[in-house]
C-alpha cells in the first residue's frame, strides 16, 4: 500500500481540521499500520494552512502537500479538485502510484458534498461516498460498507479507488508529543500554481463556473402567533391543527 | 490573473469590508480600504461595500453555449423500480423553468427492469421526451453506469440545464457528470429560477445551515447543473392531455463498473422521516426517556412520526434515524409539532420546509419560535399527558 491522501478545508488563520476530515486521516493511518505503506495529506489553502497540515503529520501522517497560490483563490468544486489533482500527480513522481484516496464526507462549511466525486473523476479512479464502515482491505482491494438513501450496501472496489467517509466511523487521535516532535522536521512540501504545472484557465475563480450572484438572508414569512389559555384550551388548537380544520 | 480590485476614489473608508472579511486580509490604509496578501476571492466584501467601490475581477473564458437547449431531469428509481418522489417533484420544476425558458422538458431514465410503467408516468407527469435506456448494466443501482450514461447522452444532445435529486444517489453521480464535463455544479438547491433577462439558471441554495441564501450561477459553461433538496417541491399533476413521447435507448458497449455491490439490505422499511405528514419532535426540554416514550405512545395514538433533535442522539435516548437536522433527516410535514425543542441552526435548517410548525417551550425566547408559525409557551410534558389522558378516556368511552 503506497500514499494515502487525505484532503483538508481550505481557508483561514483561526481555520481547523474540517471535522470530516479526522476521520479520513485515522482511517488512512489504521490502514497503514495494519499493510504499510504511507500516509500523504494534501490541500489547497493558503500559506497559513500549514498549520493543519503540521497538525495532521503530528497524528501521523508521513508528508503533506500545501498547494497555495494566488491563483487558486476564489476556486469553486471543480476548480479545487482538478488543483487537488495536480498535487496528487506530483507527490506520485516521488513516492510512485497511491492506491488509496479517501476525503471527509463534506465539508462543514460548504456542505457541497462534491470535491470527493470530482477529485475521482480528475483522477480517472472509482470512487464510493458515504462510507461507514470499512470491512476489509487487502493489497488488493477493499471492501465496505456505505449507507445511501436509506440502504445498506456492501461494496467491493479495487485501488486506486477513492472513498468519502462518514462521521464516526472512528475514533481519530489526538497527536502525542512523539508526533509533535516528528512535524517539527516533517516533509511539508509548498507548492504553486508553476510548481505543479497548472493550467491557470481551471485554476482559482478563473477556473471555476459557478458564480455567487447574490446572497440574502432568509424573509420570515409570518410571526408567531402565541397560543393563550389553559392546557386543554391549547390542546384544542392543535387537535384542529392535526385535523386540518384550521 | 482574477483578483480583487479596490476603486479608491469610490472608498469612503467606512471599514466595514475590513470587519467583514473572514480572511481579515483588508485594512484602512489613508482613509481606503486596502488589500494585503491572503485573499481567497470569497466575495463578502464585494456585498457589504455600500458604495460599490469593491468589485471582483474575472478573466471570462467564453464558451459555444448557443447550440445547447433543453432541460434535463435525471430519473431515479428505488429497490422496487418505482420513481423515487424526487424524479416527479424535479419534473414539475423542470416543467415550470422550461416554460419560462421557452424549451423542452426531458427526463433521462435508466434501469435494468422493464421502464414502460414508469416512462408512462413520466409522459403523464409533462415530460415532452423521455430517454429511456434498459440494460443489465444497471442492475446494481450503483452509481458509476449511471454517470457514464448520462455525460455520453448530454456530451451527443447538449441540454442547457440538467437536474438530478439531491439524494444520496444523486449527490455522488452529479459531481462526476460536471467534473466529466468541465461544468459547474451548485449542490442541494431549495429555490430555481430562470433569470428573466439573462436567461440563465438561478440556483439558490441555503449555506451556512440555512441562515444564509446563496443564489448561484454557472454563465459561461454549460450544461448549467444543480441538485435539488427531495421532499420541498409539490408534486406535478397530470396534464389533461399528455404529448410526450418516448425515446428508447441502448448502451453502445455494456458498462463494465469497476465497483462490485456485494450486499444489499434495506436500512428501514422505505418509510422515512422524511415521508412524515405529522410529526412530533422531542428536544432536551422532554426531560428524560420515560417522558420520550410518551410521546412516541401519543405519536402511535394519533397515527404521527416521532423524531428528535440531536442532543436526545447523542445522549442515547434514540437512534441515529430518528434524527432531525442538518446532520440527520430533512423532513416536510404538513404540521410539526415541537416539544422541548430549542432550535439550533443546524435543527431548524432540517425543519423549515415544514408546512405549519407548532413550537412548545418554557422559554418564550428560544429560537424555535423564530421558525414556527405558532407558539405554546408552557411545559411540553403536560400538553403530552394531558392528551394521552385524553386519548385514554375516549378509548374507554368507546369500549
Amino acid at each position: 500500500m503506497d500514499p494515502v491522501t487525505n484532503t483538508i478545508i481550505r481557508d483561514g488563520k483561526q481555520s481547523v481540521i474540517n471535522p470530516y476530515d479526522r476521520f479520513a486521516l485515522e482511517l488512512a493511518l489504521q490502514i497503514k499500520e495494519r499493510l504499510g505503506g504511507s500516509v500523504v495529506v494534501v490541500s489547497m489553502g493558503i500559506p497559513a494552512t500549514a498549520r493543519i497540515l503540521k497538525e495532521a503529520l503530528s497524528c501521523g501522517a508521513d508528508e503533506a502537500v500545501l498547494l497555495s497560490d494566488r491563483a487558486f483563490a476564489g476556486a469553486d468544486t471543480l476548480a479545487t479538485s482538478y488543483t487537488l489533482q495536480l498535487g496528487i500527480r506530483k507527490m506520485e513522481q516521488r513516492l510512485g502510484k497511491f492506491d488509496l484516496v479517501l476525503c471527509g464526507r463534506m465539508a462543514i462549511d460548504g456542505d457541497t458534498a462534491q470535491i470527493g466525486p470530482e477529485l475521482a473523476e480528475q483522477l480517472g479512479i472509482p470512487h464510493i461516498t458515504d462510507v461507514e464502515e470499512l470491512l476489509e482491505v487487502s493489497q488488493e482491494r477493499l471492501v465496505c460498507c456505505r449507507l445511501a438513501d436509506g440502504e445498506r450496501q456492501k461494496v467491493s472496489a479495487p485501488f486506486p479507488v477513492l472513498l468519502t467517509v462518514n462521521k464516526d466511523i472512528n475514533q481519530p487521535r489526538l497527536p502525542n508529543i512523539k508526533g509533535v516532535l516528528w512535524a517539527e522536521t516533517a516533509p511539508l512540501h509548498l507548492w504553486n500554481a508553476a510548481e505543479v504545472g497548472a493550467d491557470l484557465k481551471r485554476c482559482g475563480l478563473t477556473g471555476s463556473p459557478t458564480q455567487v450572484v447574490r446572497t440574502h438572508v432568509p424573509l420570515r414569512e409570518q410571526e408567531c402567533k402565541v397560543l393563550q389559555g389553559s392546557v386543554v384550551e391549547q390542546l384544542k388548537v392543535l387537535q384542529r391543527l392535526l385535523k386540518g380544520e384550521d | 490573473m482574477a483578483g480583487l480590485r479596490i476603486n479608491p476614489s469610490l472608498c469612503i473608508g467606512c471599514g466595514l469590508c475590513v470587519s467583514a472579511c473572514p480572511q481579515g486580509v483588508l485594512v484602512l490604509e489613508h482613509g481606503i480600504a486596502v488589500e494585503q496578501e491572503g485573499c481567497i476571492l470569497c466575495g463578502i466584501c464585494v456585498q457589504t461595500c455600500p458604495v460599490q467601490a469593491i468589485s471582483i475581477e474575472k478573466e471570462e473564458i467564453l464558451h459555444e453555449n448557443q447550440q445547447h437547449s433543453g432541460i434535463w431531469i435525471m430519473a431515479q428509481l428505488v429497490g422496487d423500480g418505482s420513481l423515487l418522489p424526487v424524479s416527479l417533484e424535479l419534473l414539475g420544476q423542470g416543467l415550470r423553468l422550461a416554460k419560462e425558458r421557452g424549451c423542452e422538458l426531458s427526463v433521462l431514465l435508466a434501469g435494468a427492469i422493464d421502464l414502460q410503467v414508469q416512462c408512462e408516468q413520466l409522459i403523464q407527469a409533462g415530460a415532452d421526451k423521455v430517454y429511456a435506456c434498459q440494460d443489465a448494466s444497471f442492475d446494481t443501482g450503483l452509481e458509476e453506469p449511471y454517470y457514464t450514461w448520462l455525460t455520453t447522452m448530454a456530451k451527443t444532445h447538449k441540454p442547457e440545464v440538467i437536474l438530478v435529486g439531491a439524494t444520496d444517489w444523486g449527490r455522488s453521480l452529479a459531481p462526476r457528470v460536471a467534473a466529466r464535463l468541465r461544468t459547474g455544479l451548485t449542490a442541494d438547491c431549495t429555490v430555481l429560477n430562470i433569470d428573466p433577462e439573462t436567461k440563465l439558471l438561478h440556483q439558490t441554495r441555503p449555506a451556512f445551515g440555512g441562515n444564509l441564501m446563496a443564489t448561484i450561477i454557472s454563465p459561461n459553461h454549460r450544461p448549467q447543473m444543480a441538485t435539488v433538496r427531495p421532499g420541498i417541491f409539490p408534486l406535478p399533476a397530470p396534464v389533461p392531455e399528455p404529448k410526450g413521447v418516448i425515446i428508447p435507448c441502448e448502451l453502445k458497449t455494456r458498462i463494465v463498473p469497476l465497483l462490485e455491490l456485494l450486499q444489499c439490505e434495506t436500512e428501514r422499511s422505505g418509510r422515512t422521516l422524511a415521508d412524515a405528514e405529522i410529526l412530533l419532535i422531542a428536544g432536551r426540554g422532554i426531560g428524560s426517556p420515560k417522558n420520550l416514550k410518551l410521546l412516541q405512545i401519543l405519536a402511535e395514538a394519533i397515527g404521527a412520526d416521532w423524531g428528535v433533535s440531536r442532543p436526545l442522539v447523542d445522549a442515547g435516548w434514540a437512534e441515529y434515524q430518528h434524527q432531525v437536522g442538518q446532520t440527520g433527516s430533512t423532513v416536510a410535514p404538513r404540521v410539526l409539532l415541537s416539544f422541548g425543542v430549542s432550535g439550533a441552526i443546524q435543527h431548524l435548517a432540517g425543519i423549515g420546509r415544514s408546512e405549519c410548525i407548532v413550537a412548545i417551550n418554557t422559554d418564550p425566547t428560544a429560537p424555535i419560535f423564530s421558525a414556527a408559525q405558532m407558539g405554546i409557551v408552557g411545559d411540553c410534558v403536560e400538553i403530552i399527558k394531558e392528551w394521552l389522558k385524553q386519548i385514554e378516556g375516549d378509548s374507554r368511552v368507546e369500549s
